[in-house]
């Protein structure tokens, strides 16, 4: 057990965790984050994607120990406002069917988005294309991509 | 005012007038329900409305993003004539009777309570037009119901929540009408769905985001071997694991249970068990499929026949043979099995993302022998269903686990465990043979399955919907212990793969256009003929088309409504790009385009998946996949184009969950043939299937 403090959310944090424990366990269960998924636990998937210092990480292979003194962002941290054109276009267009895959979907096209203000299908492709679905919402997530572009973007 | 009141044969009606005005009928009452005292409407198991006029319509089936939560509360509030931004649903715990059956399955849920939802929310209107009537001192028949309100000829109006306390004191109306679809202005819009906003904000719970008081997790290392089961185990190291509290023998398998998921899987990692390896430790896909090639060899069990197809296979000018093989394949849901179970002294309380409630509830009453009412379940929002949560063996975990440790569990299982402990679609081997008149007409159609053990999964889909005079569907069941279960559109998805691409053979046997040969024999199915040309005219079927690109088509009768696509792709190389899939679906009264839209894409990613990438393994007796790279699905950069042309329909209602699934995968692979002159006969399809010998 290792004492380890990170920022989540713009809020500091300390948690006592064992250094190796998966930043996604230590989101969901020590700290009661439930927005970041569990779904592959080998970073296959992209389910339990959180930013930090800004980047798509997959949380479920990064360690707590992989995470001290950073800044986390999760889907939460997002969602505090709910006018995010990301999101708001992801209500727009219906994104979410079972809604499981959601958060991460939205992680990876928020990050997208912050570097790529105008992204093209091929640079959504590259960006999204190995954040899984099977409900197979990838048609409404590029253009939910595209609205939110065209409606000034993500800072 | 004629206080006569139906009761219907099933329904046991209650009348109790409450202080407070409020009046509960109910289906039955549960003892110990509490009875609200402040004048809810509430005339049916189906909805609530209240003094300030919310609607709230409860939700007896479960949502796993086929959007019932929303649909069912369109149909309620439509007929209700709510004002739709007063509605909201909630979710029904189960209940052997009071929702009628809970069972999330067969694209059955819209189809099965549409008439029933219409009559609820009518009852609830004709009730609060009377309680306005009365309150005038006014005929009914000069008021109306609208947005929310009771509106008399003189423009007097009173809104629902003003009437429900007088109306819960009157009798339930019988002969409600129904509205004229014309008037509808809930009903084939497009409302945003009640789920969307928490599912992005993240304020949507899942079974696996929820905890409840002294709640305990725990992971069950189970068997690798099919059939097989644990004979000992070491768990000394398991137990120094921190974090993990014991470790127990179930009847799945050895459970480490913890005070976190990740300590409950570390625990298992250093678990030591031996197993028994079962009766199938030799299996593989190979003797399977040997076993499976064996069996054809022979004559079936006669499913369908009509005529004499040996003999007019016979002497038909024109004979086609073929074999079409398609794989066992998982559900892989994004959300793994997942279950939280409390046994108390007398009593099980159970939070499931379950298509099956009332199986949940049945299977809890049986382990600890408790009578059914003594068993809650809490129905989860469910993070992908396609079938899996129709099995409740994961409520089996929780509900032992629970009980041996003597608190609330919840089950977690890894993505391994789901990969490989699933019920599979099952895999099929199949022998089909066309006869041809010397005119090109088919005369003859003979298509022997060989699958394993579930003659329902195997067999369902399998009478083609074509007017062919003589025909012989038959079958051999084969034994390997791989657990089956039923996998969106389930028998159609394999069989119509076997049947569309061979009936697109034997058209170019015949040297005749694939669209106009299958319209040539439709005669019986009229409604599937209609999606047919349909499809095939908003696709531009026919039009001339670059080389290496081609056009293919499929047609598919199930779940009530009949599904027509147009697949356009190209190949090059030996490289397969799928440019669009066209889709034209009529599936009667419609409630929710969009949903349907999203329904219709949703199925066609799986079915491409399934097509192209879905593939469950055998190898010395275990499932060899445990992970998305060795069980690879679709992804975005895989996914075409889809366009979705709902039909408007006279037709009686059909289901829209899985009817999109069954005509894709042939539909691509006529195209390929189109395309290339190469003929896909097994799936997935595969790079080398694709370059030309």
């Amino acid at each position: 057990m290792s004492s380890i403090k990170f920022t989540v959310n713009g809020k500091s944090r300390t948690v006592e965790v064992d250094p190796d424990t998966p930043l996604l366990w230590v989101l969901r269960e020590t700290l009661g984050l439930t927005g970041t998924k569990y779904s592959c636990g080998q970073g296959l998937c992209g389910s339990c994607t959180v930013h930090i210092d800004g980047e798509a990480v997959r949380s479920c292979v990064t360690t707590a120990s992989l995470a001290e003194g950073k800044a986390i962002t999760t889907i939460e941290g997002i969602a505090v406002n709910r006018k995010h054109p990301v999101l708001q276009a992801w209500i727009s267009e219906e994104v979410p069917q079972c809604g499981y895959c959601q958060p991460g979907q939205i992680m990876q096209a928020t990050a997208l988005l912050r570097k790529n203000r105008k992204p093209t299908d091929a640079d959504i492709d590259d960006a999204m294309g190995d954040v899984l679905c099977r409900c197979g919402t990838y048609l409404r997530i590029r253009k939910a991509i595209h609205v939110a572009a065209a409606g000034g973007g993500v800072k | 005012m004629n206080p006569t009141m139906t009761v219907s044969r099933r329904d046991f009606i209650k009348v109790v007038s409450v202080a407070g005005g409020g009046l509960m009928l109910g289906f039955r009452i549960p003892a110990g329900e509490s009875i609200p005292a402040d004048g809810i409407l509430e005339p049916n198991a189906w909805l609530r409305i209240d003094t300030n006029g919310i609607v709230t319509v409860i939700v007896g089936r479960s949502e796993m993003g086929q959007g019932v939560a929303t649909a069912m509360p369109m149909i309620v509030a439509e007929e209700l004539e709510a004002d739709w931004s007063n509605v909201t649903w909630e979710q029904a715990d189960a209940h052997p009777d009071k929702y009628g059956n809970m069972t999330t399955g067969g694209s059955m849920s819209v189809r099965n309570f549409y008439t029933r939802m219409r009559t609820a929310g009518a009852t609830a209107r004709e009730m609060l037009i009377a309680a306005a009537a009365k309150q005038w001192n006014v005929e009914p028949s000069a008021c109306r119901a609208e947005k929310g309100m009771v509106v008399h000829t003189s423009g007097k109006k009173l809104a629902f929540g003003k009437l429900v306390k007088d109306a819960a004191t009157l009798p339930l109306p019988t002969d409600v009408k129904l509205k004229d679809p014309k008037d509808f202005t809930i009903l084939r819009r497009s409302m945003p769905r009640f789920d969307t906003p928490p599912k992005v904000y993240a304020t949507a719970r899942f079974c696996s985001d929820m905890t409840v008081p002294e709640m305990v997790y725990a992971s069950i290392e189970r068997c690798p071997y099919v059939g097989g089961k644990a004979t000992g185990f070491d768990a000394s190291k398991a137990r120094a694991i921190p974090g993990v509290n014991d470790v127990i023998e179930v009847n799945s398998g050895i459970a480490v249970i913890a005070d976190s998921t990740w300590a409950a899987f570390r625990g298992r990692e250093a678990l030591n068990v031996t197993w028994d390896r079962g009766p199938w430790s030799a299996q593989s896909t190979d003797t399977i499929r040997a076993m499976f090639v064996e069996a054809s060899k022979t004559a079936g069990t006669s499913g369908e026949s009509k005529g004499n197809a040996q003999e007019s296979f016979e002497s038909a000018p024109t004979k086609i043979e073929a074999v079409y093989e398609a794989p066992f394949v998982a559900h892989a849901t994004m959300e793994p099995m997942t279950c939280i179970a409390h046994v108390k002294e007398g009593a099980c309380e159970i939070w499931a993302p379950t298509q099956s409630p009332q199986g949940a509830q049945y299977t809890a009453a049986q382990i600890l022998g408790l009578p059914i009412e003594k068993v809650t379940v809490h129905v989860t929002l469910i993070g992908g269903g396609f079938g899996r949560r129709l099995n409740s063996d994961y409520v089996d975990d929780a509900v032992r686990v629970s009980k041996a440790v003597g608190a609330p569990v919840k089950i977690v299982w890894t993505r391994a465990d789901d990969m490989k402990h699933d019920w599979y679609r099952p895999g099929t081997y199949n022998v089909i043979k066309g006869g041809l008149d010397a005119s090109g007409n088919p005369v003859s159609w003979m298509h022997r399955v060989v699958g394993p053990e579930s003659r329902g999964l195997v067999m369902g889909g399998s009478t083609p919907p074509y007017d062919i005079p003589n025909l012989l569907v038959d079958y051999h069941i084969k034994e390997t212990g791989v657990r089956l279960g039923a996998w969106r559109s389930v028998g159609p998805s394999q069989n119509a793969f076997v049947i569309e691409c061979f009936v697109d053979e034997m058209a170019h046997a015949a040297k005749k256009d694939p669209f106009e040969f299958r319209r040539g024999m439709m005669e019986k199915s009229p409604r599937l003929r209609r999606a047919m040309e349909y499809a095939a005219e908003k696709a531009g079927w026919g039009r001339t088309l670059p080389p290496g690109v081609g056009q293919g088509i499929a047609a598919v009768e199930s779940f009530g409504s009949s599904a027509a696509q147009v697949a356009e792709v190209s190949v090059k190389d030996g490289r397969l790009m799928i440019n669009r899939i066209v889709t034209a679906v009529d599936c009667g009264p419609y409630v929710n385009p969009d949903t349907i839209r999203a329904q219709i894409e949703s199925a066609v990613a799986m079915a491409l998946s399934a097509a192209l990438k879905d593939e469950i393994t055998v190898q010395d007796g275990q499932i060899v996949q445990s992970n998305f790279d060795d069980y690879r699905i679709f992804t975005m950069k895989d996914m075409p184009a889809v366009e979705v042309h709902i039909m408007e329909s006279d037709e009686p209602i059909g289901g829209i969950g899985e009817p999109a699934l069954p005509p894709t995968a042939p539909a691509v692979c006529n195209a390929i043939f189109a395309a290339s002159g190469i003929r896909i006969r097994r799936l997935p399809i595969r790079p080398d299937d694709l370059r030309k010998k």
